[in-house]
């Protein structure tokens, strides 16, 4: 198994004492990071990434990606002690994670949420290990129009499967791609947009505005619903853990299922936060007693938790395999990646051996080292939330200014990022959607590259994007992507049955919470 | 999403609807405004391909039809008139976060990073959070030192800095 090898590699370029040391503290700060509010997954490791600039590239993603494990648990804790999701994923998590913390389960909801993160993210981990070299190699013959047909899948996907309404979906990608677009044009060297003023120049870095877009704005709004943490009492002792852990062979059916939901939702864009709603309620449809649910049943925690990180895992596997980020925490990882001086995407299988396998060894080691600690330190990291408010905000905002700061060392993008801020307050409340227009800031630079090169010479034809069978199939499912909606209710119509989708059940779990 | 527990006892300050008509507008305007920047670099064909503001005069076109949409779906949801968009002392706490933070901005251009953050996080905590005078100056400083030793000692990561640093050599 060439795989098999790859990664006993892995392990053994990540197994030196520096890098563990940097797989804690990583997994310690992205708990951190997942329990105060206003600091999610995504800017979370966007604010830490200048501290990576002169380490060197494993080391660096060791870091990162631990924090984004970390980041994955901690959420679990707000919702199930504080009933306030730390992550927007961990919004399922709270249905009956927080009902079980006040029947006096809290060590029960939180030990099954850890072990369930863990199967997922296991389950997500082996299938990258698997596929990912597969589908890197196959990657490899791709041309232009092949990876702009590949992005299109993305943005397709977006539109047709999010829970949003769909022109607000349209309005995040089209603003992403107009402030990629700001400054110098790749191609023909022109300035762009930047109306005389040097500033714009530079263009809008992706890191300065996701900083804005989930920091600042998340700020705002805790200000604004007055925040108040009263929470329930975390301690777990090991017997609590042993006797939980007993019961969980028993909802295989639940995590097998989440986990492969997740899997699916993950590699696909819709992400973390689709997959953890999917999961919850198709647990719910199928269990023996689904009308106990949001009453306190642990496998209410499981399968959201399961699917939560199973799609936040493998929301990795396109981001190494093809250069495309399956979620906001993932594009933040991809541009890192390209700070780092290595190119994403498929030949990064070939030229980086030791980067991606380390990487991928550190998603096993860094799981199973995140289960512990989160294990261990849930009544240090509980105890921060009944830090007051008003000590906790000026601090996320100045490591906000110190994050946006470092990206090109500009005071201007520090301004940039209290505008972003505003922004961000203004959509989420309108129900705009924030992560297609963290995607398109990152892609899309590269989207007009792919398809300015697939089109030189061309009169203006799209036909280039069916000019051979693997082109026309990606090109094609995209637009089957983008159309679902109307497919989805045309088959539901031909069947002549008022049988909901699975996408709009999740969206009726979401208006709930 | 908006209404907290207190909605009821907060007087509305704006309806969701009105809000959204006007994040709508302000984005057709930024599309009309981007389109017509694009229009002006050349949004045709050359030669060689598609010119420099092919891709962002069409994403222009996108933004705006989509707005133009989201007016409509707005003037039409009668949900969403009845909808509180923020309520009066809910916009006033997220004042006392916002101006204080502006004001943070404008003192790190002033006399750099770690000193703006001090006078920032004491500040905050003293005036915003009623804490006590001698905790909000402990945390303050504690809290500026580190991120001092972290980036600026440990990795390296220069803030801007003022006249207190430039007096200790920095």
């Amino acid at each position: 198994m060439e795989a098999l090898d790859s990664l006993l590699h892995g392990f053994g370029v990540l197994l030196t004492f520096h890098n563990m040391l940097l797989m804690l503290v990583g997994i310690c700060l992205g708990i951190l990071v997942g329990v105060l509010p206003g600091l999610g997954g995504p800017n979370g490791v966007a604010i830490l990434l200048p501290l990576t600039f002169t380490m060197d590239p494993t080391s660096a993603i060791v870091l990162l990606s631990c924090i984004y494990w970390g980041a994955l648990f901690g959420g679990a804790i707000t919702s199930i002690l504080f009933n306030i999701p730390g992550e927007a994923w961990s919004v399922a998590t709270t249905f009956d994670g927080y009902p079980m913390a006040q029947k006096g389960q809290a060590a029960e909801a939180l030990t099954a949420a850890f072990t369930a993160s863990f199967f997922g993210s296991i389950a997500a981990v082996m299938l990258i290990t698997f596929l990912a070299p597969w589908i890197a190699t196959f990657a490899l013959r791709f041309g232009p129009p092949e990876f702009f047909a590949v992005y299109l899948l993305t943005f397709c996907s977006f539109v047709g499967l999010g829970k949003e309404a769909r022109h607000k979906i349209v309005i995040s990608l089209a603003l992403g791609f107009l402030l990629a677009a700001v400054g110098m044009d790749t191609v023909s060297g022109e300035l762009r947009m930047t109306f005389g003023s040097v500033e714009m120049l530079r263009g809008f870095d992706f890191l300065v505005a996701v900083i804005g877009l989930f920091g600042i704005s998340e700020i705002l709004l805790a200000m604004e619903e007055h925040l108040a943490f009263k929470g329930q009492e975390a301690k777990i002792r090991l017997s609590v853990v042993w006797r939980t852990w007993l019961t969980l062979p028993r909802y295989w059916v639940t995590l097998l299922r989440s986990s492969a939901i997740g899997c699916w939702l993950g590699v696909t864009p819709g992400g973390a936060i689709a997959a953890s709603f999917m999961g919850y309620n198709l647990a719910k449809r199928f269990s023996r007693d689904g009308a106990n649910f949001g009453k306190g049943k642990i496998e209410g925690v499981l399968a959201p938790e399961t699917a939560a990180h199973a799609a936040g895992t493998s929301a990795l596997l396109p981001m190494l395999a093809l250069g495309i980020p399956g979620s906001g925490t993932a594009a933040v990882l991809l541009g890192g990646l390209m700070v780092w001086g290595l190119q994403p995407g498929p030949l990064l299988f070939v030229e980086q051996k030791d980067f991606v396998w380390g990487l991928i060894a550190s998603m096993y080691l860094g799981n199973i080292a995140g289960l512990i600690i989160v294990l261990a330190t849930v009544p240090l990291f509980a105890s921060v939330l009944r830090v007051p408010f008003a000590t906790i905000a000026p601090m996320i905002i100045v490591s906000c200014a110190i994050g946006a700061f470092a990206v090109q060392n500009a005071m201007f993008d520090i301004w940039l990022m209290l505008g972003f801020g505003v922004v961000g307050y203004l959509f989420k409340k309108t129900g705009i959607p924030l992560a297609p227009m963290t995607l398109a800031l990152v892609l899309g630079d590269k989207a007009e590259d792919a398809f300015r090169q697939s089109m030189i010479g061309l009169d203006g034809g799209l036909g280039i994007f069916w000019s051979n069978k693997l082109v026309g199939t990606i090109t094609t499912l995209a637009l089957v992507m983008l159309f679902w909606p109307l497919i989805g209710k045309l088959i539901d119509l031909a069947r002549g049955s008022g049988r909901h989708e699975p996408a709009g059940a999740a969206g009726s779990g979401s208006s709930r919470a | 999403m908006s209404d907290g527990p207190h909605a009821d006892l907060d007087p509305a300050l704006v309806s969701t609807r009105s809000v959204e008509l006007a994040v709508m507008a302000l984005l057709l305007c930024l599309a009309i405004f981007l389109g017509w920047d694009n229009w002006r670099l050349g949004a045709g064909w050359a030669p060689d391909g598609p010119q420099p503001g092919y891709f962002p005069f069409y994403l222009a076109v996108l933004l705006g039809g989509a707005s133009l949409w989201g007016i409509a779906a707005a003037l039409r949801s009668e949900e969403l008139r009845e909808e509180i968009f923020v309520g009066r002392s809910a916009f006033g706490r997220v004042l006392r976060v916002f101006l204080p933070t502006i004001g943070f901005v404008l003192l790190v251009q002033l006399i750099g990073l770690y000193v703006a953050s001090f006078v920032f996080i004491a500040a905050f905590m003293v005036f915003v959070g009623r804490l006590a005078v001698w905790k909000s100056l402990l945390t303050g400083f504690v809290f500026s030192a580190l991120m001092f030793y972290v980036f600026d000692v440990q990795f390296n990561v220069l803030m801007p800095k003022g006249p207190l640093e430039a007096a200790f050599g920095f």
